[in-house]
């Protein structure tokens, strides 16, 4: 047996590149900030970082999703479709229906939780590899959502396909949810963010159900000869998923107010690559919540600036994937080579 | 002369010494079977003649000239084919027999770009004509037995002119018909002038092939007999003592049983049998691979179907669905090869030695869900200090540990809660000979439970345990008490 032993024989030069190789999701974020605030002070205003913060909260919401389907060794591709349709159930739901705030949120969050257990029967019981079943799903949901309203968007006044004109309008309640804020200054999606984020950290990071979920990740034989259900493990974390991602379209919805048919295209991409450059944050190299909303602020911190700098929107999407790339590289590229 | 001359050849991997100073000859015409105990060195010998490893010392001189490859394809076109254990990875599943027979024609360019499907299978059947045995050409690869499979591979290091073919556990997943066809295909070619080396312990093997037997130990030949072959004194060379003291404290049970199976089957039709457990006794389960002996663990664990019989757990029917069901009917068992089923990956949460003990007594440890207190961060310093694992700490990273010490951990891991039955299969796997004495005390040492091990190796099912039995086919053959000779358990 030749393990070699990395903890006991790293020298001081190789505990401090792993120190930087920890820290430099953070170095770069305060030197980013720091230089957006001299090049643009409005930047470092509490109006401005509470904005970026509302714009990524849904973003990080799915990511925290994501990252609880890879902690189980998964991927829930479907996150996206699920969040656009719920802006589309959200809407129907108080349009259509006439339904209020109290009814609409629950519908909607068990029409995730119910997407999320079909997926999880997909992988779990027929055995579809996670990537197509989210896959498919992702495609029927991105067509079912433009059924019930033959393909239009869905605002007051909506014309049904039988001809009839939908009665009911957006719940204000409903809209609290997007445009509101607390104390006038934090929105209430941030706080929704940070209720997830601060309830999934300690799920994943101080529970037992958190251990298992990474354990089946892990290994799923040696956490099956453990005596856990894994089956059950993997419904949980993908119903915490899709959960997680009509969450995210109630948010939509309610600041939007109407039910759009576009909404939510980036929302997949964004939150995956949330939750992956999640992996780079601390140097974990591996999923994990608080990474994940970290890598969701630092794109919208950068984001954000760049825009307040005139960058053109249209390099919004090279901007990420340059991030993405960039955080992959720190997260399996850098200082692997001695671990080898 | 011979055909390969191996001179003082000597690897370590990083304190342990692998090879010795190892010195072989083998001539063409002639089959040499090599015998050793895990971690004699046989395989790092065959890794260096199979251009996988480059030994540290020592020279290998082939038809008169230096050979020290670099790779297998090296070893290859000098002439030295290795034939693996795992045939699986000898085609690939889909493509057809005849492509698995010219897969390295592919590899190495010799075949023309644009295929036909009629010149592949003209060119297939030729190699098979020049081994002198046939295969199905247009079956799928997945299809074929292990032994088919073999053939596969022999057929292919024949078309390529080996003049030494090397066999690692030829027979140890082929039934014994299959074997005799093998030994009369290997007997033949080693009339045409092939040298063979082959490992194996199984007396059929030795008897129906070898013309010389090599006895390896701590990394050197320790003995060679030529035919007719002594068995016992060629496993006693092998294990390094006479085989009457391999435990002379074995104890004997009477008084209420732990398990009792009856009437057991574990494959549909396979002949019917029974095995008792006593609390504190320790039985060893041996036998070739593919024998049944990860079977019948599963079976008791729950991963598997029983096919037929019935289980008794102190007296109560025990029939486990799943292995939450036996872990908590008091039934524990840790699986073969520790980092297939029992441990994460590295820098993956849980880790660490201490999560690695509690992850199957979370439920126990933490009933609240949260992971707060100390609670197993003791129970892992209490596993290190009553096991003598070598670890920084209950933080340790599993991987820096040694082969040894990851096994103690899995077994502290198990014996952190008391149990029924331990069940464990293989738990000597790449463990050096001092760890393997402390686990075998610590086994020892309890006497509330019974300990079933399965292990490949008779050596170390001697050293093991108060009872050993036999199991071929899926089905014990009668018990044996441990001094008994060698002999009968390998036959």
């Amino acid at each position: 047996m030749t393990t070699i032993n990395s903890e006991n024989q790293s020298p001081a030069s190789e505990r401090v590149s792993a120190n930087i190789r920890a820290s430099a999701v953070f170095i770069l974020l305060i030197v980013m900030v720091v230089g957006f605030a001299i090049a643009q002070p409005a930047y470092i205003n509490v109006t401005n970082l509470m904005s970026i913060l509302q714009a990524v909260s849904v973003v990080a919401i799915l990511g925290a999703g994501v990252t609880i389907t890879l902690a189980v060794g998964g991927f829930d591709l479907s996150i996206g479709a699920v969040a656009a349709s719920s802006v589309m159930a959200a809407s129907y739901s108080m349009i259509v229906w006439g339904l209020g705030v109290y009814e609409t949120v629950p519908l909607v969050l068990l029409f995730g939780a119910l997407v999320g257990l079909v997926n999880a029967f997909l992988i779990v019981r027929l055995r579809v590899p996670d990537l197509l079943a989210t896959l498919a799903m992702m495609f029927l949901l991105t067509g079912l959502q433009l059924i019930p309203t033959a393909g239009r968007s869905i605002s007051a006044g909506l014309i049904l396909p039988d001809g009839s004109t939908a009665t009911g309008a957006y719940d204000p309640a409903f809209l609290l949810i997007g445009r509101s804020s607390f104390f006038g200054v934090v929105p209430a999606p941030v706080v929704i963010m940070a209720l997830v984020a601060v309830v999934l950290f300690v799920l994943t990071e101080r529970t037992r159900l958190g251990r298992l979920l990474f354990a089946t990740g892990g290994n799923e034989l040696a956490t099956r000869l453990a005596g856990a259900s894994v089956p059950r493990l993997k419904t949980l974390a993908y119903v915490l998923s899709g959960t997680l991602a009509s969450l995210g379209g109630i948010i939509v919805a309610a600041r939007v107010g109407r039910g759009d048919v576009s909404s939510g295209a980036s929302l997949l991409m964004d939150s995956v690559a949330a939750a992956l450059i999640g992996f780079a944050v601390l140097g974990r190299r591996r999923p994990n919540v608080f990474g994940t909303i970290v890598g969701a602020v630092f794109v919208g911190l950068l984001l954000n600036g760049l825009t307040m700098l005139n960058a053109p929107y249209y390099t919004q999407d090279f901007v990420k994937g340059a991030v993405l790339v960039g955080a992959l590289a720190l997260t399996y590229g850098f200082g692997r080579s001695q671990a080898r | 002369m011979p055909l390969l001359r191996i001179d003082g050849l000597a690897h370590a991997f990083g304190p342990t010494k692998a090879l010795a100073g190892a010195s072989l000859e083998i001539s063409s015409g002639e089959i040499v079977a090599l015998m050793g105990a895990n971690g004699a060195g046989k395989s790092t010998l065959v890794n260096a003649l199979a251009g996988t490893l480059t030994p540290d010392h020592g020279t290998i001189t082939l038809a008169g000239r230096a050979y020290a490859p670099r790779s297998p394809a090296e070893a290859t076109e000098a002439g030295v084919v290795t034939v693996h254990q795992s045939t699986e990875r000898v085609g690939v599943p889909g493509l057809s027999v005849a492509d698995a027979l010219m897969l390295h024609a592919y590899a190495d360019g010799s075949a023309p770009f644009f295929l036909s499907r009629s010149a592949v299978r003209r060119k297939a059947a030729a190699m098979l004509e020049n081994a002198g045995f046939a295969l199905p050409l247009d079956r799928d690869f997945a299809e074929l037995t292990a032994a088919d499979r073999q053939l596969v591979a022999i057929a292919r290091a024949l078309s390529r002119q080996a003049s030494l073919l090397i066999l690692d556990e030829p027979t140890a997943s082929i039934s014994g018909r299959e074997s005799e066809r093998l030994y009369a295909i290997l007997r033949r070619l080693r009339d045409e002038g092939l040298a063979i080396l082959f490992i194996s312990h199984r007396i059929a093997d030795l008897n129906a092939l070898a013309d010389r037997a090599v006895v390896m130990r701590g990394g050197t030949v320790v003995g060679e007999f030529a035919r007719p072959i002594d068995f016992d004194r060629a496993v006693e060379t092998m294990i390094g003592r006479p085989l009457r003291a391999a435990r002379p404290d074995a104890r004997s049970f009477q008084g209420a049983p732990v398990l009792e199976m009856t009437g057991i089957q574990l494959v549909a039709g396979s002949t019917p049998f029974d095995l008792t457990l006593h609390p504190g006794e320790v039985v060893a389960i041996t036998g070739v691979l593919g024998a049944g002996k990860s079977r019948l663990l599963q079976t008791i664990f729950g991963t598997r179907p029983l096919a037929a019989g019935t289980m008794r757990l102190d007296g109560k029917t025990y029939r486990p669905a799943t292995p939450t069901n036996a872990i908590q009917s008091g039934i524990f068992m840790a699986g073969e090869d520790r980092h297939r089923s029992s441990l994460m990956p590295s820098d993956w949460p849980g880790s660490n030695l201490a999560p690695t003990i509690s992850l199957p007594h979370l439920a126990k440890w933490y009933p609240l869900g949260f992971l707060l207190g100390s609670r197993e961060k003791q129970e892992a310093q209490r596993a290190i200090d009553t096991l003598g694992i070598k670890a920084s700490g209950p933080e340790a990273p599993m991987s820096s540990l040694s082969g040894g010490n990851q096994q103690k951990v899995i077994l502290g891991r198990w014996n952190a809660e008391p149990s029924r039955v331990l069940l464990l299969d293989e738990p000597f796997q790449g463990v050096d000979v001092g760890a393997r004495h402390d686990i075998i005390t610590a086994i020892r040492a309890n006497t509330e439970r019974a300990t079933l091990i399965a292990t490949s190796d008779p050596e170390e099912a001697l050293e093991v345990a108060d009872r050993i039995l036999i199991i071929d086919h899926h089905t014990l053959t009668p018990a044996l008490r441990a001094g008994q000779s060698a002999q009968a358990i390998e036959a």
